[in-house]
């Protein structure tokens, strides 16, 4: 006998409506009464067709219920099955990996030192991967290397026409003079070339001076300031070698550095701990005091069972405060204010678009990390790392090994994840962050599924709501 | 689509997929077809796939009423209607018994000869 059931799927209210988010195509569809109360019968088991039919036409007699089923199978919200037992979890095809995915972003680890001692920084605590004071990667990229990196990403970029050159450490800014001139070698190769670079580059900002911050405004880039928060949370792992605190160092230069720089937002990115989780305290102040425009949210990269790794009672804690600051961007952008929680809105461009991803990231993909010596690896985070090398900046970019890793990481090969309706836009979570949690990038991340669905969920009522009240915001992400 | 209103991207590229192609608007799947985008027969009348559905010109009749430009050979019947067709053809059980039966027979229009006698 053939019987109805449920698809997979998530449904949830917004602005006095059902909606239905599905999985894995990832399309979100509004949902009238009927609609939703075919898909409540078939909530917890299988019924036949008619039987369905039957119940529900007492409910809606004047409605050809048929119809409404239809669309319904039509969009595999519901599907057809024999089998009366719960609905079977499918297992996911892997796709042969493309070969050749022109990259769009190269990450240039520019030093891997740094003259803050941040106590749960993954490439200095004991969770780091490469070793940067013993190891065979130099302290600082040269400017050759750099330059190659910059002709890796030319060459390997394919037909886009924009490419990106992150910046990073270490702290970024101890290589100036490398910065200062790769910026204008990479506009004269993307220039002879016909495409645009873009850049951006993340520093701790201790060591901005008026002559960084005007070579930054000037050449446009877009920097992001790692920064916990007020004076006491800052200070709390964001401290110098000698153990002095930084947040008077860095007060007054990124102050500086925002009143100077507009062209691009000037955003703050947090590092939450079980000593710094305070995220409303954080971003006030991060905003209204200091003036960031965007501020993210990220919880520290860590084994469990480290001081300053979040457990339960601290993700709880964390997405109870995101809640706070999503509604408050919820109201902002209902009413076409700012709001900084950059968190929300990379999530809703996602959604908008319908992002159904194989991958969780670009890494690999069409981003790399280069390290300073001039491997290339996933991304910065693997960066130097001999496990996740993918060729270097002399020899090209390895496409064999990259193959591998992508066939490797699809999320065909991560079975937790082929139950859960948010894997479109998980895909299974950050791959160092699972290498640090269970010692390799193709665990999936099992640790923060609950905080991801909660997250997700949070994001689509912002979404479904923003639909119904102000469309308009969200077509700045078409 | 009237009970489910597309909100993201992706769901309107659904329902775009979902709508009905105007008449007129889309080839036809003929068979035979080689896949190169220049049709094989002239553009006509929907036909679909599947000699049961309705009687169709080419498979066993030509386009003049007769069999000497059938688009497939007659011969080809036997397997057409028991592999590629619901239609289970008067054929052995070749999944437990006889899974050989036609292992001399290469080509259907030249070797049908050599097709194996089955007794039950």
């Amino acid at each position: 006998m053939t019987y109805l059931s449920r698809g997979e799927y998530h449904t949830f209210a917004a602005a006095d409506r059902q909606f239905l988010y599905l999985v894995p195509s990832a399309a979100v569809f509004a949902l009238d009464e009927p609609a939703q109360a075919l898909l409540d019968a078939l909530a917890d088991r299988p019924l036949p067709r008619q039987e369905l039919l039957d119940t529900m036409s007492a409910r809606f007699p004047d409605l050809d219920l048929d119809q409404t089923l239809e669309e319904l199978e039509q969009v595999q919200a519901i599907r057809l099955t024999s089998n009366v037992g719960p609905a079977p979890v499918i297992p996911l095809t892997p796709v042969p990996a493309v070969p050749s995915v022109p990259l769009t972003t190269a990450v240039l680890n520019v030093t891997n030192q740094c003259n803050l001692s941040c106590g749960y920084f993954y490439e200095y605590s004991e969770d780091k991967i490469v070793d940067t004071a013993t190891g065979a990667q130099p302290k600082f990229m040269s400017e050759e290397t750099a330059c190659q990196g910059i002709d890796l990403l030319m060459n390997e970029s394919g037909d886009n026409r924009v490419v990106h050159v992150s910046f990073f450490g270490g702290e970024t800014l101890m290589n100036y003079p490398v910065l200062r001139r790769v910026v204008p070698y990479a506009r004269a190769q993307a220039s002879a070339r016909h495409k645009h670079v873009e850049f951006n580059l993340t520093t701790n900002a201790t060591l901005l001076t008026e002559d960084m911050i005007n070579f930054l405004a000037d050449e446009d880039i877009a920097v992001t300031v790692s920064m916990d928060g007020p004076r006491e949370l800052q200070n709390r792992f964001r401290v110098f070698h000698d153990g002095s605190p930084s947040y008077d160092v860095v007060l007054p230069r990124v102050k500086a550095l925002l009143a100077r720089h507009h062209s691009r937002p000037i955003g703050a990115r947090v590092t939450l701990t079980s000593q710094v989780s305070d995220v409303v305290t954080i971003f006030r102040h991060l905003t209204d005091e200091i003036g960031f425009q965007e501020v993210g949210f990220a919880p520290v990269t860590t084994s469990p069972n480290r001081d300053h790794a979040l457990d339960g009672s601290g993700f709880d804690h964390m997405v109870g405060q995101f809640k706070t600051l999503a509604n408050e961007f919820l109201e902002a952008a209902a009413t076409d204010r700012h709001h900084g929680f950059s968190n929300v809105s990379e999530t809703l461009e996602e959604i908008h678009k319908g992002a159904s991803k194989a991958y969780p990231c670009g890494a690999g993909l069409g981003l790399v990390g280069v390290a300073t010596g001039g491997d290339v690896a996933l991304c910065h985070r693997f960066a130097g790392s001999d496990d996740h090398k993918l060729g270097s900046v002399s020899e090209g970019l390895d496409r064999e090994a990259q193959t591998q890793f992508l066939e490797r990481h699809h999320l065909a090969n991560k079975p937790d994840c082929h139950s859960c309706w948010a894997r479109p836009l998980c895909s299974g979570g950050c791959y160092h962050e699972a290498h640090t949690r269970y010692g390799t990038s193709t665990h999936a991340n099992l640790h923060y599924c609950d905080w991801i669905r909660e997250w997700t969920d949070v994001c689509l009522r912002i979404y479904g709501e923003l639909a119904e009240r102000n469309p308009a915001f969200l077509s700045r992400f078409d | 689509m009237r009970h489910l209103r597309a909100i993201n991207q992706k769901a309107n590229r659904v329902q775009q997929s979902l709508a009905p192609e105007p008449p007129g608007s889309a080839e036809d799947v003929v068979a035979l077809q080689d896949g190169s985008g220049t049709p094989q027969q002239p553009e006509g009348p929907h036909i679909p796939l599947g000699c049961s559905l309705v009687f169709q010109p080419g498979w066993e009749a030509d386009r003049n009423g007769g069999t000497a430009g059938l688009c497939q050979p007659v011969e080809r019947d036997l397997f057409d209607c028991h592999r590629g067709c619901f239609w289970p053809a008067h054929v052995p059980d070749q999944l437990n018994h006889s899974p050989d039966w036609t292992g001399k027979c290469a080509a259907a229009q030249k070797d049908w000869r050599k097709i194996d006698l089955i007794f039950p």
